[in-house]
């Protein structure tokens, strides 16, 4: 029963929303896309686990090492932009009733992307640009690597920038006033990405340059730096765009609603002016920077965008108490909680990613980002500890729950495989626990990263034992387990999504199991009260409306606290001083 | 009261209100304890800590580093390990350490208890300085060109393994170097 309204836009039988239909294959492209990398970034992610897993050591190290680098490309750019891409666009269009203006800069933009993507992929995997992800000179690989990565980059420029064309023409014809909370949290995602892609743009464009022999070296200083204004700004454009899910995941459940809209659009306003501080802390233990500069970047200007996460941290699991307080879950602090749609995909997904991202993402990030406490961490397996709890555990668990109710509607079929989307963010997010664990205290015990073998049996000078003990052998093995079950929990999702677009039933209104119908109406709600406008919010304990998420939020704090201040006991044990 | 709006809608009317007590008390924990962390880290543990980040550094042509790293090996040369130079500088003095694809040379004899500098650099390609030991390690990032200059003082007697934890190509992991403290 859907309402066709031209062939050109036709009105969602479930959300009520008016569908630009060229926005909408724009999304499907960008969608499936970024499912194919995903699959493929998680057969890399399984093959380098069993290969660090030493016992295992599946992959000899050529194909290791190679393997290494294509899946920091497929899966921290390629799979997570293309997926924010269709998000970018949907937030643009579909979600405002609204159509693109300039449908021709989004086809040019994806297809520069893929083209890109496809060739860069292509060069990692037959080894010929084994130069990880960071493609650090002086070591150098094609140009064509190089040519491949800046049209990406430029595609997804351009993406961000057709957003922007999109929300500003919805703005000036009146079709929308305030931006919703999803799309403006991904306003702020685009325009952390623009400068981030930009400064990745100026690094690689000299390093291109450089490999195809027109200018004769390039500083390696100066590419880390450049670099690094899209490295961190990136992932920060990851958290805001899981953060922007967050809030519509928690909506869509429970009927959440932003406890304080203004403080949760703020605490994305402190996001675009404080991460590109925090970038400085890939660079603590660099040549050719001061202590100074170290320290102001990386506490008083990067505590301000930590502010916002902690902000968004209280304010989702507010919005979900809320949420469900005002559907009648009012008994003592935590009933709200206890009757939450855990079976809901959804819902799975949104608890997993908010718990793992703060708990063990975040905390582990501040912590690892201090000046002194990274002279025991850097370049050590605590690194991708702390970044895959954040970008694979937090952002990418959140995605995988969205698409579980867009993926349907976009595509108009029915959800197959629902009794395994039940399960499927509790499974990956378990192997991610226990691959993060395994992972990150291999790396307190110094085990370094992007290292194919740690026993160095191979080396006949000065070879070393130091890791052949007991504990890094049983954090290894939880690193190889952890990642089995993971890449089942990925793969879970893989196919719940290729065979619902696959073969799923066709339908105008795909049945999307338990989720708010209020999700996407403009009308207000009023916390507490029965839905009726105009009634005053009843106070759950006190004056606090949000107490259970009150309480999670110091039970986090107090956790926080005790690890942070154990990371520097752990650093003063050090059998050397330092200056 | 203003109402509440979907993040998926788009707000109608005025949406903003002030701040309630559950958002003040949490905003005020979080912004003390920012506080809290700049302080430790700017001023706190500088003052009282042990291990602090004080890296300096130096421009360097590469060949010219090499030069002073074999003419200091050449000056303190006490004997071998497994065919590497073993070097026993006097305590106070400046240690060249040359990183290189694959390899950590020379092999460095200290005395507990003295304090050295270190002046790391590499050969050709970026590298990981990772002095490793038992449940912890000490890092620090290695480029060509550059001197990565800080003071060491090892508390602690005994044979310290340096790794490279940087990709620097296909014998990364064959990359091994060492540090000797005697008493």
């Amino acid at each position: 029963m859907q309402t066709v309204i031209s062939g050109l836009a036709r009105r969602c039988g479930v959300t009520g929303l008016v569908i630009d239909r060229s926005a909408e294959r724009l999304i499907k492209f960008h969608a499936v896309t970024a499912v194919l990398f995903l699959a493929l970034g998680g057969t890399l992610a399984l093959l380098i686990a069993l290969t660090r897993w030493q016992v295992v050591h599946l992959l000899p190290a050529k194909q290791f090492y190679a393997f290494l680098s294509a899946h920091g490309m497929v899966m921290l750019i390629f799979w997570i932009l293309f997926f924010e891409m269709a998000g970018l666009v949907f937030g643009s269009t579909v979600l405002l009733s609204a159509r693109m203006v300039v449908p021709g800069l989004g086809w040019v933009a994806y297809a520069m992307m893929l083209g890109g993507a496809v060739v860069a992929t292509g060069l990692m995997l037959t080894g010929r640009a084994t130069v990880m992800f960071t493609s650090y000179p002086p070591l150098q690989a094609p140009p064509l690597y190089y040519a491949a990565v800046l049209v990406f980059a430029v595609g997804a420029i351009l993406g961000v920038v057709h957003f922007f064309i999109n929300v500003v023409a919805a703005r000036m014809r009146g079709d929308v006033g305030t931006l919703p909370l999803f799309t403006f949290a991904l306003a702020g995602a685009g325009i952390i990405a623009l400068w981030s892609l930009i400064s990745g743009a100026a690094a690689l464009l000299p390093a291109f340059l450089w490999s195809a022999g027109v200018i004769d070296s390039i500083d390696p200083g100066v590419y880390r730096l450049l670099y690094w204004g899209l490295g961190h700004g990136a992932q920060q454009v990851n958290l805001a765009a899981m953060v922007a899910v967050w809030y519509g995941l928690a909506s869509m459940m429970t009927g959440g609603r932003p406890l304080n809209e203004g403080l949760s659009r703020f605490a994305i306003v402190l996001y675009i002016f404080f991460i590109n501080m925090g970038s400085m802390h890939h660079l603590l233990v660099d040549p050719g920077l001061t202590p100074w500069l170290r320290n102001i970047n990386t506490s008083y200007f990067m505590y301000l965008a930590v502010l916002g996460s902690l902000i968004h941290g209280f304010s989702v699991p507010a919005s979900i108490e809320l949420g469900m307080r005002a559907q009648g879950h009012r008994q003592g602090l935590f009933d709200w909680l206890r009757r939450a749609p855990w079976g809901e995909p959804g819902f799975a997904a949104l608890a997993v990613s908010l718990l793992i991202f703060g708990v063990m993402g975040g905390i582990s990030g501040v912590i690892i980002g201090g000046p002194q406490v990274n002279m025991i961490v850097h370049n050590t397996l605590l690194s991708p500890a702390h970044f895959h709890m954040t970008v694979v555990a937090g952002t990418t668990i959140a995605f995988m729950g969205l698409a579980y109710y867009l993926v349907p509607l976009i595509f108009q079929r029915q959800l197959m495989l629902r009794g395994w989307a039940r399960y499927q963010p509790y499974i990956y997010g378990a192997g991610m626990v226990v691959w993060g664990l395994g992972t990150g205290l291999a790396g307190h015990w110094g085990v370094p990263r992007r290292h194919w073998d740690i026993t160095f049996d191979r080396v006949s000078t000065l070879p070393t034992e130091i890791f052949q003990t007991t504990a890094v052998n049983v954090f290894m093995a939880l690193l190889g387990i952890g990642a089995v079950i993971a890449v089942i929990g990925g793969a879970m999702f893989v196919t719940i999504i290729v065979a619902t677009v696959a073969l799923g039933q066709r339908t105008a209104t795909p049945n999307l199991g338990r989720v708010m119908a209020n999700a996407f109406s403009s009308a207000p709600a009023v916390a507490g009260a029965s839905g009726e406008e105009g009634e005053a919010p009843v106070p759950a304990h006190g004056a606090f409306e949000a107490p259970g998420a009150l309480v999670l939020s110091l039970a986090f704090f107090t956790l926080f606290v005790l690890l942070y201040d154990f990371s520097w006991f752990e650093l003063s044990t050090v059998p050397w001083q330092v200056r | 009261m203003a109402g509440r709006f979907s993040p998926l809608a788009k707000p109608q009317g005025m949406w903003w209100s002030p701040l309630g007590r559950d958002e003040r008390l949490w905003v005020a924990i979080a912004a003390i304890w920012g506080l809290g962390m700049f302080l430790m880290i700017a001023f706190i543990w500088p003052a009282i800590g042990n291990e602090q980040n004080e890296i300096q550094s130096y421009r360097i042509d590469p060949a010219e580093f090499h030069r002073l790293t074999t003419e200091f090996t050449e000056t303190y040369q006490i004997g071998e390990m497994d065919g590497v130079p073993v070097v026993a500088p006097p305590p106070g003095s400046d240690i060249y350490l040359e990183a290189q694809q694959f390899a950590w040379r020379p092999v460095v004899q200290l005395k507990r208890g003295e304090q050295y500098r270190f002046l790391i650099s590499s050969r050709d390609v970026q590298h990981g300085f990772s002095l490793v030991m038992e449940r912890h390690s000490l890092n620090f990032q290695v480029l060509p060109g550059f001197i990565t200059a800080i003071h060491l003082t090892p508390e602690q007697v005994g044979e310290f393994a340096v790794v490279c934890n940087e990709f620097c190509g296909a014998g990364h992991h064959l990359m091994t170097g060492r540090i000797i403290v005697t008493d």
